[in-house]
């Protein structure tokens, strides 16, 4: 309940500053170009694809790669829509206004992540509506759609919580944004170093870090729990520690 | 039990690292009081309301607001105060109706309550005629006031305002005031200032701060005791030497400030007003004003911290 009413908050925020509004206007042409891009290149491989035996289909060849495109632009875009979370509301003193009232911390972590997911799943929604305009045309694998959108909104809820907690530690904005890029990408690019690494164990946990990898699989339409574990996981630790963050503000220094 | 403390605090004390910024106070509210938190700059007054408010743990000491622990059972706690801080809390994106509509929402009323409440709460405020402006185009003073609607909004029992009426203007001070009188009808109220005069208008009950310690602590009615000074301030058209005026009845000390005016000590107690009147008549000193001075709040404030300090200087010299 209350958490609800923070996360109605933190949307109408959102959209009452124009960062929101060019956010969703920019993905979503970026998005759309990709998308076009993908299709028409699909197009001219048709008639080659015909004559294989076991093709690619239209989910395979269009879709796919949009959404690894999308999970690669929304690395960039998430850090700029969690910055202000919590360091803006402690830069111009609201946050004393949550922490007077009788709600707990965990309830304004919570909030404020839910806020920003039910934010990023309107980005989703958006983007979803572009490859379900060609099941008018054609024939959509929507098993393996619905495990790259589950996959999507996985990894940016899971960016998002980074996010979150890196606004919790400063109060500027900027900061923020920049060091929660930084994380991404890091966790983004980490499986590159773990490939040549000599040592199995050790790149083996580095490619488990690897949050594309995680992505990777559902993009093959290969729905497994570790994967879905590795995003919940993710976000939970973040989550504990953004609360923990927070109410140490309270605490003795 | 209702009508009994709405606020115990026993032993609060606050560190910031080395820096001891409140160190074992000790007060209580009751219901239907106004009490005045009085200091200098940096004497830990805020720090004092944070914690109470729960916006700071204390590194000791409890805090009983109704009778339930803060720091054990926050939300109960919590439900019961309203609090403005030093800037008030508002989201300036947001209209006047939507925000007192969050602030309902977040306190826990419940639904059906919360459009009368936030209507009630703009009336006592007076900011029905800007329900639907952005906050962040409002003038100070007007938030300011919204800020006081939204410590008001869920009628807690208690109501602290860290210096409400900074940046107000004075007929906005008038109101404000008024308002800070009309809540102690329902609620306790806790409020913290350096204007001294605001002090003695609208508080029941007064407690000096200073470097981090409660060094005062009365009604402001005995307080006005405590002020009735021990000087007369008189103007002559012909003054006598000024040692006929020290001999005069009960006058222990005169000081001569110019423009024919000069001031009389004497005993505390004693009123040698009358005496001093017949004496100018008979002696045809052509008296012109005679007045009972009053020593200021500021005055004894100064008192009050100054010998706080001499006191805690000889304490260190002895150590």
């Amino acid at each position: 309940m209350m958490v609800l009413t923070l996360a109605q908050r933190e949307i109408r925020s959102l959209f009452y500053s124009p960062l929101a509004w060019a956010i969703l206007a920019v993905t979503q042409f970026i998005l759309a170009y990709l998308f076009l891009a993908q299709l028409q290149e699909f197009i001219r491989l048709q008639p080659q694809l015909r004559v294989l035996e076991q093709a690619p289909g239209l989910t395979d060849v269009v879709i796919v790669p949009m959404y690894s495109s999308a999970a690669f632009i929304l690395m960039m875009v998430v850090p700029l829509l969690t910055m202000r979370l919590v360091s803006e509301e402690r830069r111009s003193r609201s946050l004393t206004l949550l922490f007077s009232a009788p709600i707990s911390m965990t309830e304004i972590i919570i909030g404020k992540f839910l806020g920003i997911v039910a934010f990023l799943l309107i980005i989703t929604g958006m983007m979803t509506l572009m490859p379900l305009s060609l099941s008018v045309a054609g024939s959509l694998d929507y098993g393996l759609l619905t495990a790259v959108v589950i996959g999507l909104i996985l990894m940016i809820a899971a960016f998002a919580s980074v996010g979150l907690y890196m606004s919790t530690l400063t109060i500027q904005p900027t900061v923020a944004a920049v060091s929660t890029f930084g994380i991404l990408l890091l966790l983004w690019i980490i499986d590159w170093a773990g490939t040549k690494v000599a040592d199995e164990n050790a790149s083996g946990a580095l490619t488990y870090l690897s949050m594309l990898r995680h992505f990777e699989s559902l993009t093959r339409g290969v729905f497994n729990s570790s994967d879905i574990m590795y995003y919940l996981l993710f976000i939970t630790t973040f989550i504990v520690l953004s609360i923990r963050r927070l109410d140490a503000d309270r605490l003795q220094r | 039990m209702n009508d009994a403390k709405l606020i115990t605090v026993e032993h609060l004390s606050r560190n910031f690292g080395p820096i001891q910024a409140v160190s074992g106070v000790d007060f209580e509210l009751k219901r239907g009081e106004v009490l005045g938190f009085l200091g200098p700059n940096g004497a830990g007054k805020s720090t004092t309301m944070q914690m109470i408010t729960g916006n700071l743990a204390p590194s000791m000491g409890q805090i009983q607001i109704c009778g339930v622990d803060l720091l054990d059972q926050p939300k109960q706690a919590k439900a019961e105060i309203g609090y403005l801080p030093e800037q008030p809390p508002v989201y300036r994106d947001f209209t006047v109706d939507e925000y007192l509509d969050f602030c309902a929402r977040i306190n826990r009323m419940p639904r059906d309550k919360i459009s009368k409440a936030v209507d009630q709460a703009k009336q006592r405020c007076g900011l029905t005629e800007v329900s639907n402006r952005l906050i962040g185009n409002l003038s100070k003073g007007y938030q300011q006031r919204v800020g006081i609607a939204q410590a008001i909004i869920h009628s807690p029992a208690i109501v602290v305002l860290d210096e409400p009426t900074v940046g107000l203007d004075p007929i906005q001070i008038r109101e404000i005031r008024s308002l800070i009188r009309e809540l102690s009808a329902e609620h306790g109220v806790i409020l913290s200032t350096h204007i001294l005069p605001e002090v003695q208008m609208t508080c029941d009950r007064v407690q000096i701060i200073n470097k981090g310690k409660l060094v005062f602590s009365d009604e402001v009615a005995n307080l006005d005791e405590r002020m009735r000074a021990t000087t007369l301030l008189i103007e002559l058209v012909n003054p006598p030497a000024e040692s006929e005026l020290e001999q005069l009845a009960g006058i222990s000390k005169v000081e001569n400030i110019g423009n024919q005016q000069y001031r009389l000590h004497h005993a505390q107690g004693e009123n040698p007003a009358e005496e001093i009147a017949k004496q100018a008549v008979n002696a045809n000193w052509g008296l012109r004003a005679l007045t009972p001075e009053r020593k200021s709040l500021e005055q004894i404030f100064v008192e009050i911290t100054s010998a706080e300090q001499a006191h805690h200087e000889t304490e260190e010299a002895a150590a």
